[in-house]
């Protein structure tokens, strides 16, 4: 059996070692390669940067465990940079699993900048159904959410005095791992013609590129990468940042394996061996 | 002191990474726990954030007029002519339940999609090009867009001047597939990521933690 063979019928399993030493190994011993801020991350960031103090942001964060890994730095970095800024924030979730998240997020952040719940932010709570609650906003607030997630009457919170809809509203930022983004560019940003911001998956990122282009959107953060950006341009070192070594480096080992296979799969056909693997596609044997 | 709850994440999470060895019990008790817990979580969620506040609190509070009593009930009525599917006999009545949603939804997502998807883009995509390197991005845009419409446009045959431009479509295609697809690896490494995270941070406290 030729050596192209053999490594084309590779055990998978010794794939997932690679893979998973790729990936704890920066995680013990960082060496913190430089990151680039693009600017689709650098407009989200001066979107933000530029509003002056007081202003009232809603950061709609409609994520659920599944993507946390991507959604949840970049909430805390974001809201860190409007509790920076003296901002006043309104936190809300559209996911039933997102309040789990959010919450403990929005108070990290408010922690962390020295802010108090209530008078420089507010956590609504979940609400079901996207369209209702993004058409509902330009209405009413106080309908959508008569109390927050603490079940505290909203006329009752100091930072929500005054607000009823996306006309008190200067920015809605959005968070999201699904076609949340859709509407949100759909309602908040076309038809009440709000500045909008959005932090995607890095799966979804490329779609929403056209809505920059457009003006739709001031500002887009693209999965971890995204959010190792922005920690970086507010100088923190969370968990995003701490994870691009990984990143880089399993990157590095799929391009390598990737590089292997071809070659190996080139010299076969070059043998006149054929182009299969040796195992049933390369699976575990 | 052991915090019971990271453990038993820690323990889970090493259930479902047993399943890189092979399928086994481990891993499907983790994966059917999951389910279940996500089901009677949504359920949960759902009654307390939607039927309560929605349905049994207006009816029940005793300060609701009759136009609001009727305004509670018969969306109530339609929510459960919706559930009628699960009897053959009655897949009718539950149509008209669907049909209204249908409705109401088509009437509320042509108007913002028209707005948003379709004309706003196209006012994008014909706006004047602009000085230096924005004129090559505009140019980019435009022969993409055009060549990749040649692509989809599949009533005539991909031949001549329209095959060629078919041809220039795909490239653009695949260069477009690529950066999704590298995304794509992205996302799935972060996943990873923040799994190895928690174990070596919180659990194992092997790495320093926190936003700093």
């Amino acid at each position: 059996m030729s050596w192209a063979r053999r490594l084309l019928g590779v055990d998978r399993r010794i794939i997932f070692i690679f893979i998973g030493l790729g990936t704890a190994v920066p995680l013990l011993l960082p060496v913190n390669l430089p990151i680039t801020v693009t600017p689709r991350v650098e407009a989200a960031y001066q979107t933000i940067d530029t509003l002056p103090e007081g202003s009232r942001v809603l950061i709609s964060m409609d994520y659920e465990p599944d993507t946390m890994a991507e959604l949840q730095p970049m909430s805390i970095a974001i809201m860190r940079h409007c509790f920076r800024k003296n901002l006043k924030v309104i936190g809300m979730t559209l996911y039933p699993a997102g309040p789990g998240l959010v919450e403990p997020a929005m108070r990290i952040a408010a922690e962390a900048e020295g802010k108090t719940r209530n008078v420089d932010y507010v956590f609504l709570g979940y609400k079901s159904g996207f369209q209702t609650v993004m058409i509902g906003l330009g209405e009413s607030l106080r309908q959508q959410y008569p109390v927050d997630f603490y079940r505290t009457p909203l006329d009752s919170i100091p930072v929500l005095r005054g607000v009823d809809s996306y006309a008190q509203i200067d920015l809605v930022v959005n968070l999201t791992a699904s076609s949340a983004a859709d509407y949100w560019i759909q309602f908040a940003a076309t038809r009440y013609r709000k500045k909008l911001v959005l932090g995607a998956t890095a799966v979804m990122a490329t779609d929403y590129y056209p809505y920059l282009s457009s003006r739709q959107l001031l500002g887009l953060v693209g999965g971890m990468k995204g959010a190792a950006e922005y920690e970086k341009r507010m100088d923190l070192f969370g968990d995003a940042r701490r994870g691009m070594d990984a990143q880089s480096l399993v990157h590095v080992i799929i391009a390598i394996l990737v590089i292997l296979g071809n070659v190996a799969l080139l010299a076969m056909q070059r043998s006149g061996e054929g182009g299969g693997p040796a195992g049933p596609l390369g699976g575990p044997r | 002191m052991i915090d019971v709850q990271t453990w038993i994440a820690a323990f889970l999470t090493l259930c479902v990474f047993s399943f890189l060895y092979r399928d086994n019990p481990f891993y499907r008790f983790a994966e059917h726990l999951f389910v279940g817990a996500a089901a009677g979580y949504l359920l949960a969620t759902q009654y307390q954030n939607v039927i309560r506040p929605n349905v049994i609190g207006p009816l029940t509070s005793g300060t609701a007029d009759a136009q609001g009593i009727l305004l509670t009930l018969l969306p109530a009525m339609l929510g459960i002519l919706l559930l009628l599917r699960v009897h053959p006999r009655l897949v009718g009545p539950a149509r008209w339940a669907l049909a209204f949603y249908v409705g109401v939804y088509s009437g509320i997502a042509v108007t913002g999609y028209l707005q948003a998807q379709v004309l706003a883009q196209i006012a994008d995509t014909v706006k004047p090009f602009g000085e230096g390197w924005k004129a090559v991005d505009s140019a980019l845009i435009l022969v993409g867009l055009l060549t990749v419409l040649a692509y989809f446009f599949f009533s005539a045959p991909h031949t001549g001047v329209h095959g060629a431009g078919a041809r220039v479509g795909i490239w653009f295609l695949m260069v477009a597939f690529g950066a999704s697809f590298g995304y794509t690896v992205m996302a799935r490494v972060s996943l990873l990521i923040a799994r190895v995270q928690f174990l070596l941070r919180d659990w194992l406290h092997w790495i320093p933690g926190g936003v700093s």
